[in-house]
């Protein structure tokens, strides 16, 4: 672990690289973003996630230039960028159209923006090789984009945007037709080049995997707002919604009403005849305020005998097994209907497994294992 | 191969006997040793070799191709521009009304066209000749030019001209970089389209030409009203071989060149 943890966020002094200010787009009567006020400092790798409609795209394009907001303002270190056309901001946009020129081969795609910096001649042919090879595409360089498959665009797409070093880079999906090797692979190379270059990077991705691999915030967005900003683990372990826990990860909620038992601990009756749920919670919950409690199956014990004190038991039986190669999930079915997945590395043979379908088992989890969430 | 049934072999002979015969009349004529159009006297080309001497259409030929050239490319680059502004400049005031303006002249009667820009040539006081007959013929090809550009620029994608900028070019560098050698195609055809228009137009030449410079279609109207003579057959023999020529160019330059790229993307698919 670095001695010093990369969290320009929680220092009030350090200024953002940029800022949205209570930023608005309208199309028409239509709302794409909604007085939305964000920071982003520099050199961090920024991610946006959320279903598909929700403004990314409206969101990039608003930094690149193309789109300006309806109300609000926008700053790219500290200036007002509103005035700022946008073959003269220091920002390079990868388009999720990859938007490549039909009419130029992959080499000159890529030297499109270093000849325009009339940079000299074996520096670009230097640079554009380095990019080649770089995306591992020195065997297509006289190409033209029609004669390469998807993910070769792709690629061709992410070494254009990436070849005159941007102070600030925006992917719009820039992996999303690669394959699962070659995308793992990239998205390392992409946190190589974030650090060796501390370009500031903002990504839009449709994988939560892939955002909680190479983000150091990620924002779930909806509907033009901002749902929460946070790090990967505190938005996997600290969601601030049900919304988000849902969307992040797979998740089990419960809902229930909350009675104060001592300090930040809480009892969550949540059904008829069943022993009420233990967790400790920061948020403070009123007496039979009603409450979610989310709980991610990775931390849901599965056993055949009763465990003993643990906070949280419950009984049922195997109803369903997904099977993922490293892990197994157990879908088990509690008496009153209810299904909580729990799951459990596959660390013995398929063969050995201790339960199957329709065991009798015990679900066990502790207090601090969940979340408690407001409804 | 299929064999035609008797009904589409007589469709397809009187359809082409119906477009042909009028020009290889003429073209067989053109051969006649007899100064009568209509008798046959035995094979000739004698008026091939008094064409070359008769200054007149030699003339009118030069000023033809010279206005042809001329009004084509300017009503190419205006027409262009028109385009590109009508399909691009997003909504500005009036844009319904201009972008259907622009297509006015193409339904316009010839007779009116030529009429209006006589008279505004006289009200300005211009010399007909050349000049004139030039700023008429850009004047209704621009339309015909801005229409098959602006077909062609609604399909196409407005991201390249972004990504254009976004990689750090001025909008005219974007559009001379990257929107025009990708809508070149459409802009070749455009000229050839207004070049043709101007070849071959009798009405509003005739209105703006003068004495001082006569276009071929109307030194061969002119010379026809006085009687047909072997010689105007010859003269257009030789433009029905240039036409029949170029068309023939164009379409294997563009056939082949549609060999080429498939060939390259076959090429592409092998090696992956
Ligand atoms: N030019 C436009 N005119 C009208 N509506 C638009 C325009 N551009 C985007 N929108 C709308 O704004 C909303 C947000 O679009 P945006 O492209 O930002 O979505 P996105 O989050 O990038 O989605 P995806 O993940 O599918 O790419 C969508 O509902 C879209 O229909
Ligand atoms: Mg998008």
């Amino acid at each position: 672990m670095n001695a010093t943890v990369f969290a320009p966020w929680v220092d009030p002094d350090e200024k953002p690289l940029i800022r949205f200010q209570n930023v608005t787009k309208r199309f028409g009567d239509f709302t794409a973003i909604d007085d939305l006020s964000l920071d982003i400092f520099e050199k961090e790798f920024f991610a946006l996630l959320g279903p598909s409609g929700c403004g990314k795209t409206t969101m990039m394009r608003m930094l690149a230039g193309f789109e300006s907001p309806s109300a609000g303002r926008i700053e790219l270190a500290g200036q007002n960028i509103a005035p700022v056309p946008p073959n003269k901001r220091a920002v390079n946009m990868m388009f999720q159209s990859y938007a490549l020129f039909p009419h130029l081969s992959v080499w000159d795609n890529i030297a499109f923006g270093l000849r325009r910096d009339n940079l000299p001649k074996h520096d670009i042919q230097d640079r554009v090789e380095e990019m080649l090879k770089l995306t591992r595409l020195e065997k297509f360089a006289r190409r033209k984009p029609h004669q390469i498959s998807g993910g070769q665009r792709q690629r061709v797409a992410l070494a254009r945007s990436l070849a005159k070093a941007p102070k600030l880079l925006l992917l719009d999906e820039p992996l999303g037709a690669l394959d699962k090797k070659l995308r793992q692979d990239t998205q390392f190379e992409l946190m190589d080049i974030q650090e060796t270059t501390g370009t500031t990077f903002v990504i839009v991705t449709h994988d939560q995997e892939e955002a909680m691999t190479v983000a150091s915030r990620i924002a779930v967005m909806d509907e033009g707002k901002l749902m929460q900003v946070a790090t990967p683990d505190e938005i996997y372990e600290a969601p601030a919604t049900v919304y988000i826990a849902d969307f992040i990860g797979d998740v089990n909620i419960i809902e229930g009403r909350a009675r104060a038992t001592g300090e930040n601990q809480y009892q969550i009756d949540w059904a008829e005849g069943q022993q009420p749920l233990i967790a400790s919670s920061t948020r403070s919950f009123s007496n039979d305020q009603t409450c979610h409690l989310a709980i991610r199956p990775e931390k849901v014990a599965i056993s055949s005998e009763r465990p003993e004190n643990a906070a949280n038991v419950l009984q049922g039986t195997v109803h369903d097994i997904a099977y993922l190669g490293n892990l197994s999930t157990y879908h088990v079915k509690l008496p009153n209907g209810h299904m909580i997945k729990a799951q459990t590395a596959n660390t013995r043979r398929i063969a050995r497994r201790s339960f199957t379908w329709e065991d009798t088992v015990w679900l066990s989890w502790t207090a601090t294992a969940g979340v408690l969430l407001e409804s | 191969m299929n064999r035609l049934s008797w009904f589409n072999t007589v469709s397809l002979t009187l359809g082409f006997a119906f477009l042909y015969i009028p020009m290889i009349i003429l073209i067989i004529f053109s051969f006649n040793e007899s100064k009568l159009v209509t008798v046959w006297a035995g094979f000739s080309t004698k008026w091939y070799g008094e064409l070359i001497n008769n200054e007149a259409f030699l003339n009118a030929a030069w000023v033809t191709l010279k206005v042809a050239v001329f009004s084509s490319t300017i009503a190419t680059v205006l027409g262009t521009m028109a385009a590109y502004v009508l399909v691009r400049g997003g909504r500005f005031l009036g844009r319904t009304l201009f972008s259907g303006m622009i297509y006015a002249p193409l339904v316009m009667p010839e007779v009116i066209t030529g009429l209006s820009l006589l008279l505004l040539f006289i009200g300005i006081g211009l010399d007909r000749g050349v000049l004139t007959i030039v700023l008429a013929h850009t004047t209704f090809s621009m339309c015909y030019v801005s229409v098959v550009v602006s077909s062609r620029l609604v399909t196409f994608d407005r991201s390249l001209e972004e990504a254009a900028l976004d990689l750090g070019c001025s909008p005219a560098q974007a559009f001379r970089l990257v929107t025009l050698p990708i809508i070149a195609p459409a802009v070749i055809s455009g000229w050839l389209l207004a070049f043709t228009l101007s070849l071959d137009d009798l009405v509003i030449a005739s209105f703006t030409s003068g004495p001082s410079a006569t276009t071929l279609p109307i030194k061969i109207f002119s010379a026809v009203r006085l009687g047909v003579s072997p010689e105007i057959n010859a003269l257009s023999t030789i433009m029905i071989a240039i036409v029949t020529i170029g068309v023939i160019t164009a379409s294997l330059v563009t056939k082949q060149s549609r060999v080429r790229a498939q060939r390259d993307e076959q090429a592409a698919a092998r090696a992956q």
